[in-house]
Protein backbone atom coordinates (compact mmCIF):
# COMPACT_ATOMS: atom_id res chain seq x y z
CA UNK A 1 0.00 0.00 0.00
CA UNK A 2 0.93 3.30 -1.16
CA UNK A 3 0.88 6.18 1.68
CA UNK A 4 0.35 10.07 0.30
CA UNK A 5 0.37 12.51 3.17
CA UNK A 6 -1.34 16.50 1.85
CA UNK A 7 -0.42 19.38 3.43
CA UNK A 8 -1.44 22.89 2.84
CA UNK A 9 -2.92 26.00 3.87
CA UNK A 10 -6.97 26.38 4.24
CA UNK A 11 -8.77 26.80 1.02
CA UNK A 12 -5.54 26.11 -1.30
CA UNK A 13 -7.28 23.24 -3.13
CA UNK A 14 -5.97 19.93 -0.75
CA UNK A 15 -9.32 18.24 -1.33
CA UNK A 16 -10.01 18.95 -4.92
CA UNK A 17 -6.70 17.75 -5.66
CA UNK A 18 -7.38 14.57 -3.81
CA UNK A 19 -10.56 14.25 -5.56
CA UNK A 20 -8.89 14.23 -8.93
CA UNK A 21 -6.71 11.68 -7.62
CA UNK A 22 -9.45 9.30 -6.83
CA UNK A 23 -11.10 10.13 -9.75
CA UNK A 24 -8.01 8.92 -11.92
CA UNK A 25 -6.83 6.33 -10.15
CA UNK A 26 -9.54 4.52 -8.73
CA UNK A 27 -10.04 2.45 -11.39
CA UNK A 28 -6.22 1.06 -10.50
CA UNK A 29 -5.87 1.15 -6.79
CA UNK A 30 -8.16 0.57 -3.71
CA UNK A 31 -8.17 4.21 -1.95
CA UNK A 32 -8.63 4.79 1.36
CA UNK A 33 -8.96 8.26 2.90
CA UNK A 34 -8.37 10.05 6.42
CA UNK A 35 -8.82 13.96 7.14
CA UNK A 36 -7.89 15.00 10.16
CA UNK A 37 -9.31 18.37 11.12
CA UNK A 38 -10.18 20.58 14.23
CA UNK A 39 -14.37 20.66 14.99
CA UNK A 40 -15.40 20.09 11.76
CA UNK A 41 -14.62 18.22 8.54
CA UNK A 42 -17.20 16.88 5.49
CA UNK A 43 -14.53 15.98 3.43
CA UNK A 44 -14.47 11.89 4.70
CA UNK A 45 -18.44 12.24 4.21
CA UNK A 46 -18.45 13.90 0.51
CA UNK A 47 -15.51 11.74 -0.93
CA UNK A 48 -17.17 8.40 0.74
CA UNK A 49 -20.75 9.43 -1.12
CA UNK A 50 -18.77 10.41 -4.21
CA UNK A 51 -16.71 7.36 -4.65
CA UNK A 52 -18.16 5.02 -2.22
CA UNK A 53 -14.44 4.70 -0.86
CA UNK A 54 -13.65 4.00 2.84
CA UNK A 55 -13.17 7.29 4.20
CA UNK A 56 -12.60 8.47 7.84
CA UNK A 57 -11.98 11.66 9.98
CA UNK A 58 -10.47 12.25 13.27
CA UNK A 59 -11.11 15.26 15.08
CA UNK A 60 -8.53 17.14 17.25
CA UNK A 61 -10.08 19.43 19.15
CA UNK A 62 -7.80 21.24 21.55
CA UNK A 63 -4.93 19.50 20.36
CA UNK A 64 -2.60 20.65 17.90
CA UNK A 65 -4.04 18.72 14.64
CA UNK A 66 -1.17 17.86 12.78
CA UNK A 67 0.16 16.23 16.64
CA UNK A 68 -3.13 14.35 16.45
CA UNK A 69 -2.30 13.22 13.12
CA UNK A 70 1.23 12.13 13.48
CA UNK A 71 -0.68 10.05 16.68
CA UNK A 72 -3.31 8.56 14.88
CA UNK A 73 -0.86 7.60 11.37
CA UNK A 74 -0.13 3.97 12.80
CA UNK A 75 -3.65 3.34 13.00
CA UNK A 76 -4.76 4.42 10.19
CA UNK A 77 -1.98 2.39 8.29
CA UNK A 78 -3.50 -0.65 9.86
CA UNK A 79 -7.72 0.13 9.27
CA UNK A 80 -6.62 0.59 5.36
CA UNK A 81 -4.31 -2.36 5.19
CA UNK A 82 -6.88 -4.44 6.81
CA UNK A 83 -9.76 -2.91 4.38
CA UNK A 84 -7.00 -3.86 1.12
CA UNK A 85 -6.66 -0.76 0.22
CA UNK A 86 -3.65 0.00 -2.39
CA UNK A 87 -3.30 4.25 -1.66
CA UNK A 88 -4.21 5.42 1.60
CA UNK A 89 -4.55 9.41 1.82
CA UNK A 90 -4.10 11.49 4.51
CA UNK A 91 -5.28 14.87 4.56
CA UNK A 92 -4.11 17.10 7.15
CA UNK A 93 -6.33 19.94 8.88
CA UNK A 94 -3.93 22.65 6.93
CA UNK A 95 -4.43 24.96 9.90
CA UNK A 96 -0.40 25.37 10.97
CA UNK A 97 1.77 26.69 7.98
CA UNK A 98 4.98 25.70 9.83
CA UNK A 99 3.94 21.79 9.81
CA UNK A 100 5.38 19.01 8.07
CA UNK A 101 2.84 15.86 8.49
CA UNK A 102 5.32 14.17 6.10
CA UNK A 103 6.93 10.90 6.94
CA UNK A 104 9.54 7.97 5.79
CA UNK A 105 7.88 5.87 3.15
CA UNK A 106 5.24 8.46 1.44
CA UNK A 107 4.60 10.57 -0.96
CA UNK A 108 4.71 14.02 1.00
CA UNK A 109 2.68 16.56 -1.29
CA UNK A 110 1.80 20.55 -0.49
CA UNK A 111 -0.96 22.46 -1.94
CA UNK A 112 -0.51 25.72 -2.65
CA UNK A 113 -2.68 28.14 -4.32
CA UNK A 114 -1.25 30.56 -6.75
CA UNK A 115 -3.05 33.58 -5.77
CA UNK A 116 -2.10 33.16 -2.17
CA UNK A 117 0.45 35.93 -2.38
CA UNK A 118 3.96 36.13 -3.48
CA UNK A 119 5.42 35.82 -0.27
CA UNK A 120 3.25 32.75 1.20
CA UNK A 121 5.81 30.14 -0.02
CA UNK A 122 8.22 32.33 2.21
CA UNK A 123 6.10 32.13 4.98
CA UNK A 124 5.26 28.10 4.93
CA UNK A 125 8.94 27.33 3.89
CA UNK A 126 9.33 24.12 6.35
CA UNK A 127 5.83 22.60 4.91
CA UNK A 128 7.24 23.23 0.94
CA UNK A 129 11.11 22.23 1.58
CA UNK A 130 9.85 18.65 3.27
CA UNK A 131 7.71 17.62 0.83
CA UNK A 132 8.57 15.68 -2.29
CA UNK A 133 5.72 17.63 -4.79
CA UNK A 134 4.09 20.91 -4.69
CA UNK A 135 0.89 21.32 -6.24
CA UNK A 136 0.49 25.18 -7.01
CA UNK A 137 -3.78 25.52 -7.61
CA UNK A 138 -5.70 28.36 -9.35
CA UNK A 139 -3.28 28.87 -11.73
CA UNK A 140 -5.75 30.06 -14.40
CA UNK A 141 -6.51 33.25 -12.05
CA UNK A 142 -2.96 34.41 -12.90
CA UNK A 143 -0.97 35.41 -15.77
CA UNK A 144 1.99 33.50 -16.99
CA UNK A 145 4.16 35.78 -15.79
CA UNK A 146 3.00 36.09 -12.30
CA UNK A 147 3.35 31.93 -12.47
CA UNK A 148 6.83 31.98 -13.46
CA UNK A 149 7.24 34.21 -10.21
CA UNK A 150 5.54 32.35 -8.10
CA UNK A 151 7.42 29.19 -9.27
CA UNK A 152 10.62 30.90 -8.68
CA UNK A 153 9.50 32.04 -4.75
CA UNK A 154 8.49 28.21 -4.49
CA UNK A 155 12.08 27.15 -5.83
CA UNK A 156 14.20 29.63 -3.73
CA UNK A 157 12.67 27.34 -0.74
CA UNK A 158 12.60 24.42 -1.97
CA UNK A 159 15.16 24.27 -5.10
CA UNK A 160 14.91 20.90 -5.67
CA UNK A 161 10.71 19.99 -5.17
CA UNK A 162 8.84 18.91 -8.03
CA UNK A 163 6.04 21.37 -8.86
CA UNK A 164 2.86 20.66 -10.64
CA UNK A 165 0.77 23.97 -11.83
CA UNK A 166 -2.98 23.18 -12.08
CA UNK A 167 -6.13 24.31 -12.54
CA UNK A 168 -7.15 21.52 -9.88
CA UNK A 169 -11.19 21.65 -10.50
CA UNK A 170 -10.62 20.88 -14.15
CA UNK A 171 -7.80 18.67 -13.53
CA UNK A 172 -5.11 20.27 -15.88
CA UNK A 173 -1.71 19.59 -15.49
CA UNK A 174 -2.15 16.59 -12.97
CA UNK A 175 -1.20 14.44 -15.16
CA UNK A 176 2.11 14.76 -13.82
CA UNK A 177 0.98 14.26 -10.15
CA UNK A 178 -0.35 10.75 -10.89
CA UNK A 179 3.12 9.78 -12.77
CA UNK A 180 4.48 10.29 -9.05
CA UNK A 181 1.69 8.47 -7.21
CA UNK A 182 2.32 5.92 -9.85
CA UNK A 183 6.04 5.68 -8.62
CA UNK A 184 5.82 5.62 -5.18
CA UNK A 185 6.86 2.44 -3.96
CA UNK A 186 4.33 0.64 -1.19
CA UNK A 187 4.91 0.77 2.59
CA UNK A 188 7.59 -1.91 3.27
CA UNK A 189 8.00 -1.40 7.28
CA UNK A 190 5.22 0.15 8.65
CA UNK A 191 6.62 0.56 12.17
CA UNK A 192 10.04 1.99 10.97
CA UNK A 193 8.08 5.15 9.53
CA UNK A 194 9.15 8.50 10.93
CA UNK A 195 8.77 11.98 10.66
CA UNK A 196 10.98 13.62 8.19
CA UNK A 197 11.21 16.81 10.03
CA UNK A 198 10.44 17.82 13.57
CA UNK A 199 7.30 19.92 13.11
CA UNK A 200 6.48 22.44 15.70
CA UNK A 201 4.43 20.17 17.86
CA UNK A 202 4.46 21.43 21.27
CA UNK A 203 1.04 20.74 22.88
CA UNK A 204 1.36 23.82 25.21
CA UNK A 205 -1.10 24.60 27.80
CA UNK A 206 -2.87 27.47 25.92
CA UNK A 207 -3.31 24.87 23.21
CA UNK A 208 -4.90 22.70 25.64
CA UNK A 209 -7.50 25.17 26.43
CA UNK A 210 -6.31 26.63 29.69
CA UNK A 211 -6.85 31.01 28.47
CA UNK A 212 -5.14 32.83 30.95
CA UNK A 213 -2.38 35.46 29.91
CA UNK A 214 1.05 35.28 31.19
CA UNK A 215 3.57 33.05 30.88
CA UNK A 216 3.15 32.30 35.39
CA UNK A 217 -0.12 30.44 34.37
CA UNK A 218 1.26 27.93 31.70
CA UNK A 219 3.38 25.24 31.78
CA UNK A 220 5.20 23.21 28.77
CA UNK A 221 7.23 25.43 26.53
CA UNK A 222 7.00 29.03 27.52
CA UNK A 223 8.28 32.39 26.71
CA UNK A 224 8.87 35.45 28.85
CA UNK A 225 8.91 38.86 27.19
CA UNK A 226 12.55 39.80 28.04
CA UNK A 227 14.01 36.40 27.25
CA UNK A 228 15.12 35.27 24.01
CA UNK A 229 15.42 31.59 24.88
CA UNK A 230 12.07 29.58 25.14
CA UNK A 231 11.39 28.29 29.53
CA UNK A 232 10.44 24.74 30.50
CA UNK A 233 8.58 24.23 33.14
CA UNK A 234 6.82 20.83 34.30
CA UNK A 235 3.46 20.91 36.28
CA UNK B 1 17.21 29.30 -23.26
CA UNK B 2 14.83 27.23 -25.74
CA UNK B 3 14.86 23.07 -25.47
CA UNK B 4 13.65 23.35 -29.37
CA UNK B 5 12.33 25.37 -31.80
CA UNK B 6 8.56 26.14 -32.78
CA UNK B 7 7.61 26.09 -36.32
CA UNK B 8 3.77 24.87 -35.93
CA UNK B 9 1.34 24.68 -32.80
CA UNK B 10 -1.19 22.53 -33.69
CA UNK B 11 -4.61 21.79 -32.32
CA UNK B 12 -6.23 18.58 -32.52
CA UNK B 13 -10.08 18.61 -32.46
CA UNK B 14 -12.09 17.87 -28.97
CA UNK B 15 -15.76 17.26 -28.73
CA UNK B 16 -18.76 19.66 -27.98
CA UNK B 17 -20.70 20.22 -24.73
CA UNK B 18 -23.35 17.81 -26.39
CA UNK B 19 -20.39 15.22 -27.02
CA UNK B 20 -20.51 15.66 -30.76
CA UNK B 21 -16.90 15.82 -32.17
CA UNK B 22 -15.74 19.35 -33.36
CA UNK B 23 -16.14 19.88 -37.18
CA UNK B 24 -12.12 20.31 -38.31
CA UNK B 25 -9.48 17.59 -39.01
CA UNK B 26 -6.60 19.98 -37.16
CA UNK B 27 -6.07 24.14 -37.32
CA UNK B 28 -1.98 24.58 -37.58
CA UNK B 29 -0.60 27.90 -36.45
CA UNK B 30 2.51 29.21 -37.48
CA UNK B 31 4.86 32.55 -36.36
CA UNK B 32 3.07 36.19 -37.93
CA UNK B 33 -0.15 34.42 -37.46
CA UNK B 34 -2.74 36.57 -36.33
CA UNK B 35 -6.15 34.50 -35.04
CA UNK B 36 -9.00 35.99 -33.78
CA UNK B 37 -11.33 33.75 -31.70
CA UNK B 38 -15.26 35.02 -31.99
CA UNK B 39 -18.65 33.71 -30.73
CA UNK B 40 -21.19 34.60 -28.32
CA UNK B 41 -20.82 34.15 -24.33
CA UNK B 42 -20.41 30.97 -23.41
CA UNK B 43 -19.54 29.19 -26.09
CA UNK B 44 -15.74 28.23 -25.40
CA UNK B 45 -13.73 30.77 -26.79
CA UNK B 46 -11.87 31.10 -23.29
CA UNK B 47 -11.49 27.50 -23.26
CA UNK B 48 -10.11 27.19 -26.39
CA UNK B 49 -7.03 29.22 -25.51
CA UNK B 50 -6.41 28.10 -22.13
CA UNK B 51 -6.48 24.23 -23.71
CA UNK B 52 -3.39 26.16 -25.98
CA UNK B 53 -1.59 27.07 -23.14
CA UNK B 54 -1.63 23.98 -20.77
CA UNK B 55 -0.97 21.56 -24.10
CA UNK B 56 -4.09 20.02 -23.14
CA UNK B 57 -3.53 16.53 -24.12
CA UNK B 58 -7.35 15.12 -23.84
CA UNK B 59 -7.11 15.69 -20.67
CA UNK B 60 -9.44 18.57 -19.92
CA UNK B 61 -13.01 19.28 -20.74
CA UNK B 62 -13.10 19.69 -24.17
CA UNK B 63 -10.88 16.46 -25.07
CA UNK B 64 -8.45 18.69 -27.58
CA UNK B 65 -4.45 17.87 -28.13
CA UNK B 66 -2.28 20.33 -28.66
CA UNK B 67 0.83 19.58 -30.37
CA UNK B 68 4.55 20.92 -30.90
CA UNK B 69 6.06 20.81 -34.55
CA UNK B 70 3.23 18.49 -35.02
CA UNK B 71 4.16 16.43 -31.77
CA UNK B 72 3.23 15.93 -28.07
CA UNK B 73 5.33 18.27 -26.58
CA UNK B 74 8.24 16.91 -24.46
CA UNK B 75 7.44 17.35 -20.27
CA UNK B 76 9.75 20.02 -19.46
CA UNK B 77 8.22 22.44 -21.96
CA UNK B 78 4.82 21.65 -20.13
CA UNK B 79 5.76 21.67 -16.62
CA UNK B 80 8.55 24.43 -16.63
CA UNK B 81 6.66 27.99 -17.24
CA UNK B 82 10.38 29.06 -17.75
CA UNK B 83 10.74 27.14 -21.09
CA UNK B 84 6.98 27.43 -21.95
CA UNK B 85 6.75 29.28 -25.76
CA UNK B 86 3.26 30.39 -24.79
CA UNK B 87 2.24 33.58 -22.88
CA UNK B 88 -1.46 33.96 -21.87
CA UNK B 89 -2.67 37.22 -21.23
CA UNK B 90 -6.08 36.60 -19.47
CA UNK B 91 -9.29 38.62 -18.88
CA UNK B 92 -8.65 38.92 -15.27
CA UNK B 93 -7.01 42.72 -14.91
CA UNK B 94 -5.75 42.34 -11.43
CA UNK B 95 -2.69 41.47 -10.72
CA UNK B 96 -1.97 39.37 -7.73
CA UNK B 97 1.56 39.67 -6.86
CA UNK B 98 2.45 41.52 -3.62
CA UNK B 99 5.04 43.25 -5.19
CA UNK B 100 6.32 46.71 -7.31
CA UNK B 101 6.63 46.89 -10.93
CA UNK B 102 9.97 46.52 -10.81
CA UNK B 103 10.46 43.93 -8.34
CA UNK B 104 8.10 42.02 -10.15
CA UNK B 105 9.46 42.52 -13.45
CA UNK B 106 13.13 41.83 -11.86
CA UNK B 107 11.85 38.32 -10.52
CA UNK B 108 10.34 37.34 -13.78
CA UNK B 109 13.63 38.51 -15.24
CA UNK B 110 15.68 35.83 -12.75
CA UNK B 111 13.40 33.16 -13.36
CA UNK B 112 14.10 33.45 -16.89
CA UNK B 113 18.01 33.37 -16.64
CA UNK B 114 18.20 36.50 -18.50
CA UNK B 115 21.24 38.72 -17.71
CA UNK B 116 20.23 41.54 -19.38
CA UNK B 117 20.29 44.60 -17.00
CA UNK B 118 18.51 46.92 -18.64
CA UNK B 119 15.28 44.56 -19.72
CA UNK B 120 13.26 45.66 -16.55
CA UNK B 121 13.58 49.20 -17.89
CA UNK B 122 12.61 48.57 -21.33
CA UNK B 123 9.86 46.27 -20.59
CA UNK B 124 8.04 49.18 -18.83
CA UNK B 125 9.02 51.71 -21.40
CA UNK B 126 6.93 49.24 -24.44
CA UNK B 127 4.45 48.65 -21.54
CA UNK B 128 3.32 52.51 -21.46
CA UNK B 129 3.27 52.75 -25.55
CA UNK B 130 0.28 50.46 -24.81
CA UNK B 131 -1.20 52.46 -22.10
CA UNK B 132 -1.70 55.78 -21.60
CA UNK B 133 -2.25 56.11 -18.06
CA UNK B 134 1.69 56.18 -17.21
CA UNK B 135 3.61 53.13 -15.34
CA UNK B 136 6.15 53.50 -12.83
CA UNK B 137 8.90 51.35 -11.51
CA UNK B 138 8.27 51.91 -7.99
CA UNK B 139 4.03 51.37 -8.28
CA UNK B 140 2.76 48.28 -7.02
CA UNK B 141 1.22 45.31 -8.97
CA UNK B 142 -1.96 45.12 -6.93
CA UNK B 143 -2.53 48.97 -7.22
CA UNK B 144 -1.96 49.27 -11.35
CA UNK B 145 -5.48 49.93 -13.26
CA UNK B 146 -6.96 47.22 -15.37
CA UNK B 147 -5.45 48.96 -19.13
CA UNK B 148 -2.05 49.05 -17.01
CA UNK B 149 -1.93 45.38 -15.73
CA UNK B 150 -2.86 44.21 -19.39
CA UNK B 151 -0.14 46.43 -21.17
CA UNK B 152 2.57 45.39 -18.32
CA UNK B 153 1.66 41.73 -18.97
CA UNK B 154 2.00 42.04 -23.08
CA UNK B 155 4.82 43.82 -23.01
CA UNK B 156 6.75 41.55 -20.34
CA UNK B 157 5.27 38.81 -22.59
CA UNK B 158 7.15 40.02 -25.64
CA UNK B 159 10.10 41.54 -23.44
CA UNK B 160 11.01 39.08 -20.88
CA UNK B 161 8.76 35.85 -21.85
CA UNK B 162 10.24 36.31 -25.48
CA UNK B 163 6.92 33.69 -26.12
CA UNK B 164 6.70 33.52 -29.55
CA UNK B 165 3.09 32.28 -29.41
CA UNK B 166 0.62 35.21 -27.11
CA UNK B 167 -2.94 34.52 -26.40
CA UNK B 168 -5.11 37.26 -25.28
CA UNK B 169 -8.36 37.01 -23.89
CA UNK B 170 -10.56 40.17 -24.67
CA UNK B 171 -8.12 42.43 -24.44
CA UNK B 172 -10.18 45.37 -25.61
CA UNK B 173 -12.03 45.49 -22.46
CA UNK B 174 -8.70 46.76 -20.28
CA UNK B 175 -8.81 49.93 -21.99
CA UNK B 176 -5.38 49.88 -24.15
CA UNK B 177 -4.12 50.73 -27.33
CA UNK B 178 -5.21 47.94 -29.22
CA UNK B 179 -3.86 48.93 -32.38
CA UNK B 180 -0.85 49.33 -30.97
CA UNK B 181 -0.48 46.23 -29.29
CA UNK B 182 -1.51 44.32 -32.70
CA UNK B 183 1.35 46.52 -34.46
CA UNK B 184 3.90 45.63 -31.95
CA UNK B 185 2.88 41.58 -31.64
CA UNK B 186 3.38 41.61 -35.88
CA UNK B 187 6.81 43.75 -35.96
CA UNK B 188 7.69 40.79 -33.07
CA UNK B 189 6.50 37.91 -35.57
CA UNK B 190 4.25 36.59 -32.67
CA UNK B 191 1.91 34.08 -33.32
CA UNK B 192 -0.97 35.61 -31.45
CA UNK B 193 -4.37 34.03 -30.94
CA UNK B 194 -7.17 35.99 -29.63
CA UNK B 195 -10.48 36.02 -28.03
CA UNK B 196 -12.88 39.21 -28.85
CA UNK B 197 -15.96 40.90 -29.82
CA UNK B 198 -14.49 43.89 -31.31
CA UNK B 199 -15.06 44.18 -34.42
CA UNK B 200 -11.70 46.05 -35.77
CA UNK B 201 -9.52 43.22 -33.83
CA UNK B 202 -11.52 40.34 -35.27
CA UNK B 203 -11.27 42.11 -38.68
CA UNK B 204 -7.62 42.46 -38.58
CA UNK B 205 -6.86 38.80 -38.20
CA UNK B 206 -6.38 36.48 -41.06
CA UNK B 207 -7.91 33.96 -39.82
CA UNK B 208 -11.02 33.92 -37.36
CA UNK B 209 -12.20 30.87 -35.54
CA UNK B 210 -16.24 30.81 -34.69
CA UNK B 211 -17.12 28.90 -31.80
CA UNK B 212 -20.43 27.97 -30.39
CA UNK B 213 -21.33 25.39 -27.67
CA UNK B 214 -18.31 24.39 -26.56
CA UNK B 215 -16.56 23.56 -30.16
CA UNK B 216 -15.12 25.28 -33.17
CA UNK B 217 -18.31 25.59 -35.34
CA UNK B 218 -16.27 27.19 -38.70
CA UNK B 219 -12.77 29.01 -39.58
CA UNK B 220 -13.11 31.85 -41.55
CA UNK B 221 -10.45 32.97 -43.90
CA UNK B 222 -11.37 36.49 -45.56
CA UNK B 223 -8.40 36.90 -47.88
CA UNK B 224 -9.18 40.33 -48.17
CA UNK B 225 -12.70 39.78 -49.14
CA UNK B 226 -13.73 42.00 -46.12
CA UNK B 227 -10.96 44.83 -46.65
CA UNK B 228 -13.60 47.30 -48.13
CA UNK B 229 -15.76 46.93 -44.50
CA UNK B 230 -12.18 46.61 -42.23
CA UNK B 231 -11.71 50.16 -43.68
CA UNK B 232 -14.95 51.75 -42.80
CA UNK B 233 -14.92 50.07 -39.15
CA UNK B 234 -11.43 51.51 -39.14
CA UNK B 235 -12.81 54.87 -39.02
CA UNK B 236 -15.81 54.62 -36.80
CA UNK B 237 -13.14 53.16 -34.40
CA UNK B 238 -11.10 56.04 -35.09
CA UNK B 239 -14.02 58.18 -34.63
CA UNK B 240 -15.16 56.38 -31.27
CA UNK B 241 -11.63 56.49 -30.00
CA UNK B 242 -11.68 60.32 -30.16
CA UNK B 243 -14.76 61.15 -28.57
CA UNK B 244 -14.03 58.68 -25.98
CA UNK B 245 -10.89 60.82 -25.07
CA UNK B 246 -12.67 64.12 -25.19
CA UNK B 247 -15.14 62.78 -23.30
CA UNK B 248 -12.46 61.27 -20.28
CA UNK B 249 -11.35 64.43 -20.64
CA UNK B 250 -14.26 66.16 -19.64
CA UNK B 251 -15.38 67.81 -22.33
CA UNK B 252 -19.28 68.48 -24.01
CA UNK B 253 -19.66 67.37 -26.87
CA UNK B 254 -22.00 70.54 -27.56
CA UNK B 255 -20.37 71.74 -30.82
CA UNK B 256 -20.81 70.61 -34.38
CA UNK B 257 -21.07 67.14 -35.09
CA UNK B 258 -17.17 65.80 -36.69
CA UNK B 259 -17.04 63.93 -39.96
CA UNK B 260 -15.53 60.57 -39.17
Amino acid sequence: MKLLIFAGPPSAGKTAVIRQIIRQLAGEYAIAFLKIDVVRAFEDEELSAEFGIPARKVYSGDVCPDHTGILVLRDAISWANDLGAGILIVESAGLCLRCTPYTTQSLGVVVLSAVGGTNSPLKMAPMIALADVAVVTKVDLISQAEKEVFRERVREVAPDVDIIETNAVQGTGLRFLMKAIRAVPDITAPDEIVLRGMPPLAVCTICAGKKEIGWQHHFGILKTLDSADDLYRGE
Amino acid sequence: MKPLTITTITVLPGKARDGSREAFEEITIHAGDMISIVGPTGSGKTAFINDIEVFACNDTVTGRTILVNGEVPPDEMVRDPAKKPIALITQNTKCLADLTVKEFLEMHVKARRIPDENRTAETIALANEFTGEKIRGEMRMTSLSGGQTRSLLIADAVAVSSAPIILLDEVESGGIFKENVIASLKKNNKAVLFVTHDPLLALLSDRRIVMRNGAVESILEPEGREKRILARISELDGFLSRMREKIRAGELLDGEVPTL
